[in-house]
């Protein structure tokens, strides 16, 4: 019933100008303090004189003008509180003796912080990459209304993509889409070379459809988006920068735009430069940079099979299960081209949202490495709770005494959570640092072929959570220590010698408790950590069917004229003068490499029979020259081509293991006659499956065309050289050698084949490292706990050892009891981790490679190390306590 | 201090100390205190030193206002005085005690007889 309580409009003004005093008089306390004294003074004479007038002595008139006023400072106390931020001051009051504490204590806050930075960095960096891949938003205009249009279970570009004819039917046919667009889907790096400009540039150019930009809500940060006239044959050429490639290679010159540029010496106007959050690859090409889009010319294209891989945007209101009840009708009254009135009922298609096409496959490895990173801040918590419970237990007299001094126990609490607030702050100050140095290393590996890493960084979001964890593990690792200690027995604290007392027992067990856990939590980690690692071997032991290493891959340009012959002359005379130079073993030609850019074509098929539409795979078809096989080391039988197996020669071909089986089952194919087309082919050679889409799934059917043959048009030509020398050695000489022969050759990368292999591995070797670091660091803490307790506990009962080793027994003694007691707290703590890791091994199980969840090797291993660890983070402890000196322990009592 | 004085209820000294002020000009806290405890017939339990988280909170609502001065004894002493406001807010708060007073009063009459209150 405050005068307060009801508030007119100017006691709401008071209100505040009051918060405003206080406010003031928090930041005067002193001049406040003095004037205060002052009045008090002034106070008590005034009524020690009103007493001496009623005849008591001077004593007794000063007495009793106190009892009147009550206690000096309790008023003083409560005037201050009243005039001032009380609260406020008390925060401080804990904050500056958390800080006078943890800077007598500097080894344990050291250690603490470290603790926490480890464990809240990783967090903040898995939150970082989690929250860049699978929880924000495409960085497009509503993209959650964007779909990826392609068959359900599609291998191989050739298989997801669409003819030019069925895109433009899906245009004009479907209900469910505000637009279609799409984009020409076997773009290589380093297709493009910018002209004019000394050496040739390799640019990596991809060519969209015109209204690509509109459909997915991207404009251009300078100029305009593509006119009309650009997407048609003989149109105006035009192209949009991406905003990397705008900085390094124009140094960002805004006056650029509207000019043109020499691509292919051919001369193309600079439509605009496009926003940096916009990058290509990022969303559809994970781990390729690049530089400029073009207009697709959709006349261009045609007849040149299934090249165009399509996104729409759904109509406001449409679901996607609509989109694809459509898609099953429309689809398969599309054509492969409308000149060949039997090429419809080809087509399949299954609409998803666009996200999921990006980011869909690692959600469940993204969650893996979510949870992974969640148990180590467990076990992060774990180990500083217990950490502070054993500076509990040495601080127990402290708390006794504030609480006789007469600080509530909800005081003592808040004292304690201030403490691991503060260690939680400074930890997370430091592991924000961490963070912020390795997710701007990770988002410059460019080839780390994960979607949209390279968008990776802290941001607000990133910081909120950051926040989040460092207070819930404050509030976590802080409170059960919290609680304990201020439940202490005042009494028994105080007196001395309060050790081996029932609370210290308890203590133990309790501490016990925490690091059985810990060691537990560390034990999953380290399974699903060994299961990775294992997987990741196999993937490593996977035959790919080519040997990679001293083998290196650059793009060739020539200029053939469309003459199959010419063409002929000219990669010959590259491989000519390139297999002569020094260190070079074998070299050769394919368009298509594998695990790179793939296409596939209508399989061959055996000469005299026929087939039901679907009943034979599409096949991945390679353009090759003579000695390619051999450069990669693939395994062949029969033979390879020749230069002479050109057109005024029979058609030939080489098919892998697949193919081969495929066509003819329990037959050597080596020399049957195929049918490819319309054109008869010989079987000359069969090579080992090769891997084409990926490393760990099955290779498809192959087969291998020769580029002197005119029927078959390559797909340009990459240059395969192996060497017994580092590639990188040979980079100049083959290089230079490429230039005399064409002064035209841009300055492409001279790629080891190894790259692309390390390429298609990469995001299982990204998952696989972080979780194994984090195994790592559980282990460490782990082990940190174990020495932790047990030391603590031989120091708690050195003058128990010390009697018995007064009594007879030996330092070997004290050492093995202490080391058993430490085995034993890790066994039960790797039985129950086991346990859980079993289950937990079931859960990841999708996520391993040629590894069964139950994998004994991994199980075993863990144990050992884990056993090992324990023990030797039980050693040192066992060791001190062996070389207690009883006389010195008894004395201390 | 004997149980049967009256504990004071939160804001209602406030209220007394601006009512003192209204009533006899410029005072200093001694002087408020002890005219309190004059007119109240010692029935209230006051200590006399919790009257200075009154005047502080006052001041800085800005109902009153002080100043140093000499005391009847030529002692140095910081003497009080309601301000305009204070004058507003004191009506406005006599009025809702009266209010008060008088429901709680109804209320009260219909409960038990011959309780003492």
């Amino acid at each position: 019933m405050r005068s307060e309580g009801k508030r007119s409009k100017g006691s709401w003004m008071d209100s505040l100008r009051r918060a405003a005093a206080r406010m003031g008089a928090f930041f005067h306390k002193e001049p406040m303090d003095r004037e205060l004294e002052a009045e008090v003074t002034s106070h008590i004479e005034m009524a020690t004189e009103e007493n001496l007038r009623s005849g008591v002595s001077p004593e007794e008139a000063r007495r009793r003008a106190l009892v009147r006023f009550g206690g000096v400072e309790q008023a003083k106390e409560q005037q201050r509180e009243s005039r001032g931020l009380p609260w406020l001051d008390t925060v401080l009051q804990d904050l500056r003796y958390t800080m006078r504490t943890l800077s007598r204590d500097r080894g344990f806050a050291t250690v603490a912080i470290l603790i926490l930075a480890l464990g809240i960095g990783a967090n903040v960096v898995v939150f970082s990459v989690v929250n860049t891949i699978l929880l924000r938003p495409l960085p497009f205009y509503d993209p959650s209304r964007l779909v990826w249009i392609a068959p359900a279970d599609a291998k191989g570009l050739s298989e997801s993509t669409y003819s030019v004819d069925a895109y433009e039917d899906l245009r004009l046919m479907n209900k469910s889409y505000e637009d279609v667009t799409g984009y020409f889907a076997f773009s290589t790096e380093d297709n493009y070379k910018l002209t004019g400009r000394g050496v040739p540039l390799p640019v990596t150019g991809i060519m969209v459809a015109g209204n690509f930009f509109h459909v997915l809500g991207v404009g251009p940060m300078l100029g305009r988006q593509f006119t009309p006239e650009e997407s048609i044959k003989g149109g105006p050429s035009a192209a949009m920068l991406s905003y990397a490639f705008w900085q390094r290679q124009f140094g960002g010159d805004r006056s650029l735009v509207g000019k043109t540029i020499a691509l292919d010496g051919k001369p193309v106007t600079v439509a605009g430069v496009l926003p940096e959050s916009f990058d290509f690859g990022a969303a559809f090409s994970p781990g390729a940079k690049v530089d400029i889009l073009t207009p697709l010319i959709m006349d261009d294209m045609r007849y040149n099979g299934n090249t165009i891989a399509i996104i729409a945007r759904l109509k406001r209101g449409v679901a996607i299960e609509q989109s694809r009840a459509e898609a099953n009708i429309l689809f398969p009254q599309f054509y492969w081209g409308k000149k060949f009135p039997d090429s419809n009922h080809n087509y399949t298609a299954h609409p998803v949202f666009l996200k999921d096409y990006v980011s869909g496959k690692l959600r469940r490895s993204l969650v893996v490495l979510w949870s992974a990173v969640g148990l180590i801040l467990l076990i992060v918590c774990v180990n500083l709770s217990n950490l502070l419970l054993a500076r509990a237990a040495a601080r127990s007299k402290e708390f006794a005494l504030r609480s006789a001094l007469g600080a509530g126990r909800g005081r003592l609490i808040r004292q304690l959570l201030t403490e691991s607030l503060v260690l939680a702050g400074a930890g997370a100050a430091l592991g924000l640092g961490l963070a912020y140095a390795l997710l701007r290393y990770l988002a410059h590996q460019g080839s780390i072929a994960l979607p949209l890493l390279s968008s990776v960084r802290l941001d607000g979001a990133a910081l909120g959570w950051t926040v989040l964890i460092a207070v819930s593990t404050a509030v976590l690792f802080g409170l059960v220590p919290g609680m304990r200690a201020s439940r202490t027995n005042v009494q028994e604290a105080l007196k001395d010698g309060g050790h081996g007392t029932t609370e210290g027992r308890q203590h133990e067990r309790l501490r016990t408790a925490l690091v059985i856990s810990e060691v537990a939590l560390a034990c999953v980690l380290l399974v699903g950590a060994g299961l990775l690692l294992r997987s990741f071997m196999r993937v490593l032991d996977v035959d790919l069917g080519f040997r990679p290493g001293t083998a290196a891959a650059v793009r060739v340009d020539y200029d053939d004229g469309r003459s199959t012959e010419k063409r002929t002359a000219i990669l010959q005379n590259i491989a000519h003068r390139v297999g002569g130079l020094p260190g070079v073993d074998a070299v050769g030609f394919s368009d298509n490499l594998p695990l790179d850019r793939n296409r596939s074509w209508g399989p061959p098929r055996i000469k005299g029979k026929t087939y039901k539409p679907g009943e034979l795979p599409s096949a991945f078809v390679y353009i090759i020259s003579p000695g390619y096989l051999n450069a990669m080391g693939m395994r062949l039988r029969g033979r390879d081509f020749t230069w002479q197996d050109n057109d005024k020669s029979e058609g030939a071909v080489v098919l892998n293991e697949s193919a081969a089986k495929g066509l003819w089952p329990g037959e050597d194919a080596v020399g049957k006659m195929a049918v490819m087309g319309k054109k008869d082919v010989r079987v000359i050679g069969v090579i080992a499956d090769v891997r084409d889409t990926n490393v760990e799934g099955k290779s498809g059917w192959q087969m291998y065309l020769p580029m002197m043959q005119s029927d078959w048009g390559p797909d340009g030509a990459t240059l395969v050289v192996r060497t017994k020398l580092p590639p990188q050695q040979l980079a100049g000489s083959v290089m230079r050698t490429l230039r005399e022969i064409n002064p035209n050759q841009p300055a492409v990368e001279f790629r080891p084949l190894q790259r692309l292999v390390d390429h298609a591995i990469s995001p299982r070797q990204f998952f696989m490292m972080l979780v194994g670091v984090f195994a790592a660091l559980g282990l460490v803490l782990a082990s940190l706990g174990i020495y932790g307790v047990i030391s603590y506990s031989v120091t708690r009962r050195t003058q128990e050892i010390g009697v018995r080793m007064a009594l007879g027994a030996s330092p070997g003694n004290v050492q093995m009891g202490v080391l058993s007691k430490t085995l034993r707290m890790a066994a039960v703590g790797i039985g129950v981790g086991a346990v859980v890791s079993i289950a937990v091994a079931n859960l990841i199980a999708s996520l391993l490679f040629g590894t069964t969840p139950t994998d004994p090797m991994t199980f075993i291993v863990m144990a050992v190390l884990l056993g090992a660890v324990a023990a030797l983070a039980g050693y040192l402890p066992a060791r001190k306590a062996s070389r207690i000196n009883p006389m010195v322990a008894l004395r201390n009592e | 201090m004997g149980d049967a004085k009256l504990d004071l209820l939160q804001g209602t000294l406030d209220l007394m100390v601006l009512q003192t002020l209204a009533a006899m000009g410029e005072m200093h806290g001694y002087g408020i205190a002890r005219r309190i405890e004059q007119v109240s017939g010692d029935e209230v339990l006051l200590n006399q030193g919790t009257i200075y988280a009154a005047l502080v909170r006052l001041q800085q609502r800005g109902w009153i206002e002080a100043a140093w001065g000499a005391s009847e004894n030529n002692r140095r002493a910081k003497f009080y005085s309601i301000t305009k406001r204070g004058r507003k807010q004191l009506a406005e708060d006599t009025a809702y005690w009266q209010r008060l007073a008088g429901v709680m009063g109804r209320v009260l009459a219909m409960s038990v007889e011959g309780e003492e209150r």
